[in-house]
């Protein structure tokens, strides 16, 4: 069996596909929400290793890809402007904006700096009061807690050279889009595990009573995401519809009330554009008013700038389920992780570096711990 | 960045606001805000996110998890220079 002998259990692995192989009568198609479970499926081969009758369709759940193009051009101002500390996470360093990347502007004299937390970038604005530190406070549930606390932090401590480029976005309104699209597949959902670990389930039932699809909330590791479809499938053929939590180690019903009391006190729920995808009602968060003063959209004036995404580039379409990377015309030709056209081909997370790195065409199986030094393979034509 | 690493946490500065502590993520350790967590003690088992404890885990789920991650080259990722890694995408290294 393709690449089963590198998860960390292979015979539970053998036993889980038996049993999804034994329960799947007809076809059905289940959507993966998170980035990491994407990212996950393509490594382990997971897509490939299940019956035919079970398709995986790879959603919106990558923070970094479905940040808009207009936002990353506002970080790009903003951080090209003398006096400013831009603070990013790593991962968004090489995402394209209309005709640069935070990665150029640095070369270019910007002050980009990647921090692990939102907190080091509030302790650069607190050892550096001439300067204006500005955090892009991108990421979905998961990420809110964090940066929800470092702007509440900024205002305890009077720190007035702090802001948030915010571009915060929200699972359940993304279920609703997919699920009321009208060229939408998807049957059952793998619900992203740690971002019901802060927020827990209960936005979920309704949208699986009124969709009537299963949704099993799932964690990332191989074996996780190999139960989330076996009870996923068990449902479907039964005819449920439930929300079940298959990630209990780390999700519990309530989430984590603390985290959620400080989201919302910091953030109100807002509407959202996607990248690729479009606006969204309700999709997102933004400062409330009484933080405001730390929103960097206004604060550096950029809330005018409005961008067009490249016409070449499908990354919207995979980000639906729509298509696969492979179908793009770009993919592995104009567009690759060194050329990139759109974010879902920089992000760890995205569903075309993922295809790019593991190859799903004429794929060798991956080498055991071998993710990095994949991008040394010639792309797929 | 989704990444959510588990780790161990091996000391509790109770006097930080926000509650902070030093978590051991399989050889490397970092600060982290613990105040999501805020009754964790020391020796237990943690999610972390951006530097920010969000759930406790069980040993046995953590120390699984952080093999693979080892494994999968996930943890150099996380805590590896974002720059050298840029620039070895942008292929400029």
């Amino acid at each position: 069996m393709k690449y089963i002998d590198e998860f960390n259990d292979p015979e539970l692995a053998r036993r889980l596909l038996d049993e999804i192989r034994a329960t799947a009568t007809r076809p059905w198609a289940l959507m993966e929400v998170c980035g990491g479970q994407t990212h996950s499926i393509i490594r382990h081969g997971i897509d490939q290793l299940l019956p035919e009758q079970v398709e995986l369709i790879h959603g919106p759940g990558c923070p970094v890809c479905v940040t808009p193009l207009e936002v990353i051009d506002k970080a790009l101002e903003i951080a090209s402007r003398p006096g400013v500390i831009f603070c990013s996470f790593g991962d968004m360093l090489r995402v394209p904006g209309t005709d640069r990347d935070l990665f150029r502007v640095k070369g270019e004299g910007g002050d980009v700096r990647v921090v692990y937390s939102p907190l080091d970038a509030l302790e650069l604005a607190r050892r550096n009061p001439d300067r204006e530190v500005v955090f892009f406070a991108i990421g979905f549930e998961t990420t809110a807690p964090a940066n929800a606390m470092a702007v509440h932090q900024a205002r305890r401590l009077g720190l007035s050279n702090f802001s948030l480029l915010v571009s915060h976005v929200r699972v359940p309104p993304a279920v609703e889009a997919i699920m009321t699209a009208p060229e939408c597949r998807v049957q059952g959902f793998l619900a992203a595990g740690h971002v019901c670990s802060v927020m827990g389930m209960a936005e979920y039932p309704e949208l699986a009573e009124r969709f009537r699809v299963p949704m099993v909330v799932t964690g990332f590791e191989p074996l996780d995401i190999l139960e989330g479809i076996r009870r996923a499938v068990r449902q479907l053929e039964r005819g449920e519809h439930r929300v079940e939590n298959a990630y209990p180690r780390a999700v519990r019903e309530e989430g984590n009330p603390a985290a959620v009391r400080m989201i919302e006190e910091v953030f109100e729920v807002t509407d959202r554009s996607w990248r690729g995808i479009g606006r969204i009602p309700a999709s997102g968060w933004r400062l409330t008013d009484a933080f405001r003063a730390y929103d960097a959209e206004h604060r550096f004036d950029v809330g005018g700038i409005r961008t067009e995404e490249p016409a070449e580039c499908r990354a919207g379409e995979v980000l639906q389920g729509l298509i696969k990377p492979t179908e793009c015309a770009a993919f592995g030709t104009t567009c690759t992780p060194r050329t990139p056209l759109g974010a879902t081909m920089v992000s760890s997370e995205g569903a075309c570096a993922a295809y790019y790195l593991y190859r799903r065409m004429n794929a060798p199986a991956p080498q055991a711990g071998g993710g990095a030094q994949q991008e040394e393979v010639a792309p797929v034509a | 960045m989704c990444l959510a690493v588990p780790g161990k946490v091996v000391a509790i500065d109770d006097s930080a606001d926000p509650l902070t502590g030093l978590v051991d993520f399989g050889g490397v350790q970092k600060q982290a805000c613990l105040e999501y967590v805020s009754d964790v003690r020391v020796g237990e088992y943690v999610i972390v996110h951006v530097g920010f404890a969000l759930q406790r885990l069980d040993e046995e789920s953590a120390l699984a998890s952080l093999k693979l991650f080892e494994e999968l080259g996930l943890l150099e990722e996380e805590f590896g220079d974002a720059w050298e890694q840029a620039e070895k995408e942008a292929g400029t290294a």
